[in-house]
């Protein structure tokens, strides 16, 4: 299957292993992966302020890079909630998925073959969770599932281990973490506290954007928390 | 950025356990709110709670007309008040008419938006809030920081502190049940000896033209039943059509606020008692205006469960008065921009988008897509803090362009390399509060895939 793999602006700026973990990864399930997509930004950060006049020049910039694509997968649910819900352009928000997503979903794989021998506590961002329903909510009370739950899971020696607010947000909300740093930093302090608590080895996510916000705030205490991006796990399960 | 909000939560964290014990409160209603709310027609229930709202609003003038004609035909007499003072004179009048002097008055949100107990204790007569809540924060000099926990802020060996200096209770003494007790004997008094009575509502229903009014500690019925005159002061939002709709609404709104399956006292008044009278006072205060928004009209829907408070992260670490409005929270983030845009701009911003609120909310008010277009007005109306305005404009200018970008963030990562120091100064509100900077690669995604020709 062919897709282009479409690398968010600060993954392609400040953490480019999970790109290209992403990369592997894909291939190794069988996926052609073009990286001829080019857009840096699908313009959710000025969109988000209220500033979607200056967020029109990366969306147009998005929507012509989509356009040649029948499936175009990010490495991040945030990103791809915007594409969906808020780009206005029913191409890319038809084409465009989460990677655990497009695995479990057109990739057909709900399961992989790896082992992870680990205690891993999950979080799944807050656009993937709600704004994607790639998880089960509390909210809602549904049981904790969905694409990247259900991919970890099937890992060999896994285990995910439980949290008191498994579903609660880790205060990153982008411009939320400058325009409010002290309850955006009290929020990720709350989430890595849950994480000790549970005896969390590994710290994975479905998006770069909460694991830097949550691995600014390890320094000092629960400095032995590993952080990685499901596609990094992954990757690294499969080799 | 005069950012109000954000101030005002940062010396709310700064009492940290106060701050946590907030925090766990709140999460724990939430939690019984899941539970509740853990029945098979639950989101049945939450579709049908929204449509027969948007339904009483689509046709609020001839619901609130019904509902005039048969409380007038049952004895009711029923007021018109176009905004707060309007409402505030129409009450002061009643009362003064019945020579009244003291006043016992459950929990009504409505009057709190109107300013009503300043108001009255302006005219000299002495309002007793009846609500336990309401009556710690009002011997405190305080409002409500929570619509359906007005105390949630206080923790009980505050309360009994308060106590003792205003009800002479032990100081040693801050049982829940001794200063509940103490409570009753001392609110008891005011409500048996109210010269009248006033109550909120949540809900006016059209086709009985009746007042329903829930609470859980039944001294709202125990007012309108003591006193010779009883006054309902109500938003017009609360109307509904049917008695079927209102089995809707109070089957959401327990399980949503409290976790319970329904209010403890529920009362359904539809005429006054013999040889008393009854009011009912329907306030507009801007909501017809906000009703011919259609961007915001659904905000209107809301029953004041307050299960988008309790469930916000932002909420519960930055507690009610953070928000500077009437209603906190989620909902009140949504609502206030639209009584003062430049008083409550930093409000929608007051979120991280997480969307709880969302999922929570018992009449499906899509609180998340507000927030977000809220800060679309807020952006057009020119009022976005400066170093945003001149930040999104330069994004703007970068993140469209694939060269522009691969220079910026070439600049941005030597600098995160070389300038940590500079970086991490007081102005930078990431780092200020105990953040580390991100550890930046030499090689960016697209750098490494050109020069290992993966870029084809």
């Amino acid at each position: 299957m062919r897709v282009a793999l479409a690398v968010p602006c600060y993954v392609d700026q400040l953490r480019p292993e999970t790109a290209r973990a992403t990369l592997i990864l894909l291939e190794r399930l069988g996926c052609e992966v073009s990286l001829a997509f080019d857009a840096p930004c699908c313009g959710q950060p000025m969109a988000n302020v209220g500033a979607t006049d200056n967020a029109l020049a990366a969306a147009a910039c998005w929507t012509r890079s989509a356009a040649p694509f029948e499936y175009v997968v990010m490495p991040s649910g945030s990103c791809v909630n915007h594409v969906r819900h808020h780009l206005g352009d029913a191409h890319s928000a038809r084409v465009t998925y989460e990677l655990c997503e497009f695995i479990a979903g057109p990739l057909g794989r709900t399961r992989i073959t790896g082992a992870f021998p680990h205690r891993v506590a999950m979080h799944l961002g807050c656009h993937a969770q709600r704004g994607l329903r790639l998880g089960g909510s509390t909210e809602l009370n549904q049981p904790l599932s969905g694409p990247m739950y259900s991919l970890l899971s099937g890992l060999d020696g896994i285990s995910i281990v439980p949290q008191s607010r498994r579903d609660e947000c880790c205060g990153f909300g982008g411009s939320f973490s400058i325009g409010e740093p002290e309850v955006s930093a009290a929020m990720g302090r709350d989430r890595l506290r849950d994480f000790a608590a549970n005896d969390a080895e590994v710290l994975v996510s479905s998006d770069v954007s909460c694991l830097t916000h949550l691995e600014s705030l390890l320094a000092g205490g629960a400095a032995r928390l590993r952080t990685l991006h499901v596609a990094e796990l992954l990757e690294e399960a499969t080799r | 950025m005069t950012n109000t909000h954000a101030d005002a939560a940062a010396t709310f964290l700064g009492n940290a356990p106060s701050a946590r014990a907030h925090d766990d409160a709140l999460w724990f209603i939430r939690g019984k709110r899941d539970g509740a709310s853990n029945i098979p027609e639950w989101e049945a229930l939450r579709t049908a709670g929204a449509a027969l709202k948007a339904h009483a609003m689509g046709s609020l003038a001839e619901l609130l007309e019904s509902f005039e004609a048969r409380a007038t035909a049952a004895g009711v007499t029923v007021h018109w008040a176009r905004d707060a003072a309007e409402h505030n004179a129409i009450v002061l009048d009643i009362l003064r008419r019945h020579n009244a002097r003291r006043v016992s008055k459950s929990k009504s949100m409505l009057t709190e938006e109107c300013g009503l107990n300043e108001h009255l204790e302006h005219a000299g007569i002495e309002v007793i809030d009846t609500d336990l809540g309401e009556r710690i924060v009002q011997l405190a000099g305080e409002g409500p920081s929570h619509i359906v926990a007005p105390a949630i802020h206080w923790r009980k060996e505050e309360v009994a502190e308060l106590f003792h200096r205003k009800l002479g209770t032990p100081i040693d003494e801050s049982s829940p049940e001794a200063l509940a007790a103490a409570a009753r004997v001392h609110l008891r008094d005011s409500l048996l000896h109210a010269d009248a009575s006033i109550t909120g509502a949540n809900a006016l229903v059209a086709e009985t033209g009746g007042v329903v009014v829930c609470t859980n500690e039944g001294n709202a019925d125990l007012g309108m039943h003591s006193a010779p005159v009883h006054i309902v002061c109500v938003g017009l939002e609360k109307i509904i059509a049917t008695l079927d709709d209102l089995a809707v609404i109070l089957r959401l709104l327990a399980r949503s606020g409290t976790g319970q399956p329904i209010t403890v006292y529920t009362t359904h008044v539809t005429a006054p008692g013999p040889g008393a009278e009854m009011h009912v006072v329907l306030v507009d205060n801007g909501r017809t205006a906000r009703l011919a928004d259609a961007e915001f009209r659904s905000a209107l829907h809301c029953i004041r469960c307050g299960a988008c408070l309790n469930t916000c992260p932002v909420y519960r670490r930055s507690g009610g008065y953070s928000y500077g409005h009437v209603i906190p929270g989620p909902i009140g983030a949504i609502l206030a921009p639209a009584v003062n845009l430049e008083q409550h701009k930093s409000l929608p911003f007051a979120s991280t988008l997480c969307g709880s609120c969302g999922d929570v909310c018992p009449v499906r008010i899509d609180i998340p897509a507000q927030l977000l277009a809220w800060r679309g007005r807020v952006a057009r109306a020119g009022k976005l803090p400066a170093s945003y305005r001149s930040g999104m404009r330069y994004l703007g200018g970068t993140f469209g362009n694939a060269e522009r970008f691969a220079r910026a963030g070439r600049r941005l990562r030597w600098a995160l390399r070389a300038l940590p120091w500079l970086l991490r100064g007081r102005w930078n509100p990431w780092t200020r509060v105990g953040r580390a900077l991100p550890v930046a690669p030499a090689e960016s995604f697209r750098e490494w895939a050109r020069r290992t020709g993966r870029n084809q």
